[in-house]
């Protein structure tokens, strides 16, 4: 199974001072595959995709990704944030640029590509999450749910193996937060491998392969979405469910 | 049912402000009162001892003045005001110093440069801006060759620049070169290498401890102890590396609280981008940090060029020291109030000027770009 795997996590610790924050946390992840985390806040599921591209350092254990292990050699950490894309919950673009150099500027400077070529490039991004009339404006005078796509045009321009959000439409308004999920299905469907934490279950029904279940920094329960919302394992996923779904 | 109804008369327009800022209440109108009387005795007077009753060149009885007794206010204790005459007379000294009259085309080319290369700055709509800023990057080097000689100009040794020359020469050049020394300060300091963090807050807090004057002090008598034997540095280097250093230390402090401001996602975002440290802290976190620290910027920077003023107790003469070598003078004793005046005056101009600049800059890069989260 591991040979396949382009993520792959192995008994991986870390501590916040004292606080134990993942505990001995498995994960394979094959490629293509989709995979939604969710838990309670506080349950180490931010933590854990933080670690994959290496924004948290781990303390304990090994994390393989696309082949590169992460350790402290500051060249692996740099290729394999070339393979990671990632979107934040707070979007974090870079309110000093326009829409179109936030996209162009990753693809100039760390790809070296010709600013022509790195505009045509953006344009194309912005068409994929339905946004092109947008280039020449600044982060601030967009909508939440447009910056949050721009986001993911973004980290879609450095041509990404894998992508993980971190859940990305908690700091939007409810009417947009299905534009920014309607663009994230499609990039399921179009065979990207993905890490989402979300507490979008409708969502997670229609694109994971798999669910991830965390609960004070261990994962509880893995399961096919299938079996996760209708006949899940533990209880305290039992009890989770009950209290995200009938809310 | 619709109309559009228009606001009331007297809240808009000229009358309308006047209301609600002048005439609020009946305090506000009383201090408005008392504000105007006040103006109204002080701007006649003082229009009339500057200009009205003063001497330029002449005298009232049209002779031209050459020391003070011929001044129309030391002649006739009733009539007249400010005596020009000795700016006049002195001006060559207020504005070069003991630079050589032969050579002082130099000092004007390069006072002309120093407008040029200043140019793209103020203007960002300048055309053919990226070749006027080249120039203003050579800019410093052409001045040195120009004002100090060599390049088959003939030598002008420092000891005889003065007067605005080394207030301006001071003044850039310290802010000039702190800017940047400043930014790799602010940056070390926050460095996760505790050696380089270290020492970057050694520095800084020590430049922070000591008064300028020391630095001065230290410059003219210490440093020289430093360099290897047979290096003589110029006693105007000398006081450069200490105001510098001073200022450096200002500076990083500065913009250490810009970067403060900046929030981590955005360090998050660029490095998930693949960007290296450098590439990240000058797309992504400078540009950001430095715009957020642009009033406290030009604030050190207006206090350091009024600082330079310091430089006369090393026997430097700047602006200030030759106003007061002036008043040394005896044929020019008593004449205080005018040599003060237009010291200040020739101060405020360049220190406003900053100030209008930094407005100028503020406004620029805010249009169109949200920096909060609305």
């Amino acid at each position: 199974m591991s040979e396949e795997s382009i993520i792959s996590l192995k008994n991986v610790n870390k501590w916040f001072g004292d606080f134990h924050v993942l505990q001995d946390v498995n994960l394979e992840v094959k490629k293509k595959e989709r995979i939604v985390v969710c838990g309670p806040s506080g349950s180490g599921k931010s933590t854990m995709i933080r670690c994959i591209n290496r924004l948290e350092e781990h303390q304990e254990g090994s994390i393989v990704v696309d082949g590169i292990e992460l350790t402290g050699n500051l060249k692996n950490i740099d290729n394999v944030r070339k393979e990671v894309g990632m979107v934040f919950q707070q979007f974090n673009l870079f309110p000093h640029l326009s829409v179109k150099e936030n996209i162009t500027l990753a693809p100039i400077w760390v790809k070296k590509m010709p600013k022509a070529e790195a505009e045509e490039l953006a344009m194309r991004q912005l068409e994929i999450v339905k946004i092109p009339e947008q280039a020449n404006k600044y982060p601030g005078q967009l909508s939440g749910g447009q910056q949050q796509r721009v986001a993911i045009a973004r980290s879609l321009a450095m041509n990404p193996n894998i992508m993980l959000f971190d859940e990305p439409t908690s700091a939007l308004d409810p009417e947009m937060i299905k534009e920014v999920l309607d663009v994230m299905v499609d990039l399921a469907n179009g065979g990207m491998t993905m890490i989402v934490v979300t507490h979008e279950m409708g969502f997670a029904k229609t694109v994971a392969d798999r669910m991830v279940f965390m609960d004070e920094g261990k994962i509880v329960e893995e399961a096919s979405p299938d079996k996760f919302f209708n006949n899940p394992e533990s209880d305290r996923t039992k009890l989770f469910l009950s209290q995200i779904l009938h809310q | 049912m619709n109309e559009v109804r228009k606001p009331p008369v007297a809240t808009t327009g000229i009358i309308g402000w006047l209301r609600i800022n002048l005439f609020f209440n009946w305090t506000n109108s009383l201090i408005t009162l008392f504000v105007i009387y006040c103006l109204y005795q002080f701007i006649p007077w003082i229009l009339d001892w500057t200009i009205f009753s003063a001497d330029f060149k002449y005298n009232y009885l049209g002779e031209q003045i050459t020391n003070q007794e011929m001044c129309s206010r030391n002649l006739d204790p009733e009539n007249g005001g400010a005596c020009w005459a000795v700016i006049y007379v002195r001006f060559y000294q207020f504005i070069y110093g003991f630079y050589p009259k032969v050579e002082v085309w130099r000092v004007n080319v390069a006072y002309v440069m120093l407008a040029l290369a200043l140019l793209p700055l103020l203007y960002a709509k300048l055309p053919y801006r990226k070749y006027f800023l080249y120039f203003t990057y050579i800019f410093p080097v052409i001045a040195y060759f120009l004002l100090n000689g060599g390049l088959g100009f003939t030598e002008v040794s420092t000891n005889k620049w003065g007067g605005l020359l080394v207030t301006l020469v001071l003044g850039c050049t310290g802010i000039a070169l702190a800017f940047p020394i400043g930014i790799m300060l602010a940056l070390g300091r926050r460095s996760k290498l505790p050696v380089i963090s270290m020492m970057c807050t050694l520095f800084i807090e020590f430049i922070r401890g000591v008064p300028l004057i020391t630095l001065l002090f230290f410059g003219m008598v210490m440093l020289p102890l430093f360099l290897p034997e047979g290096i003589d540095m110029d006693g105007l280097v000398r006081v450069l590396v200490a105001v510098t250093l001073f200022q450096s230390a200002y500076m990083a402090e500065v913009i250490r609280g810009g970067l403060q401001a900046i929030p981590p996602g955005q360090y998050e975002a660029a490095k998930s981008l693949g960007m290296s440290y450098w590439r990240m802290n000058l797309l992504i976190i400078l540009p950001q940090a430095i715009r957020i620290s642009i009033p406290p910027i030009v604030n050190t920077s207006i206090g350091l060029f009024k600082d330079t003023t310091l430089v006369i107790i090393v026997g430097i003469l700047d602006l200030l020291g030759i106003g007061r070598g002036t008043l040394a003078d005896t044929n020019w004793l008593g004449l205080s109030y005018e040599i003060y005046f237009f010291v200040s005056l020739v101060f405020f101009i360049f220190t406003f000027g900053m100030s209008r600049y930094s407005l100028y800059l503020e406004k620029k890069l805010k249009t169109g770009i949200n920096m909060g989260a609305d």
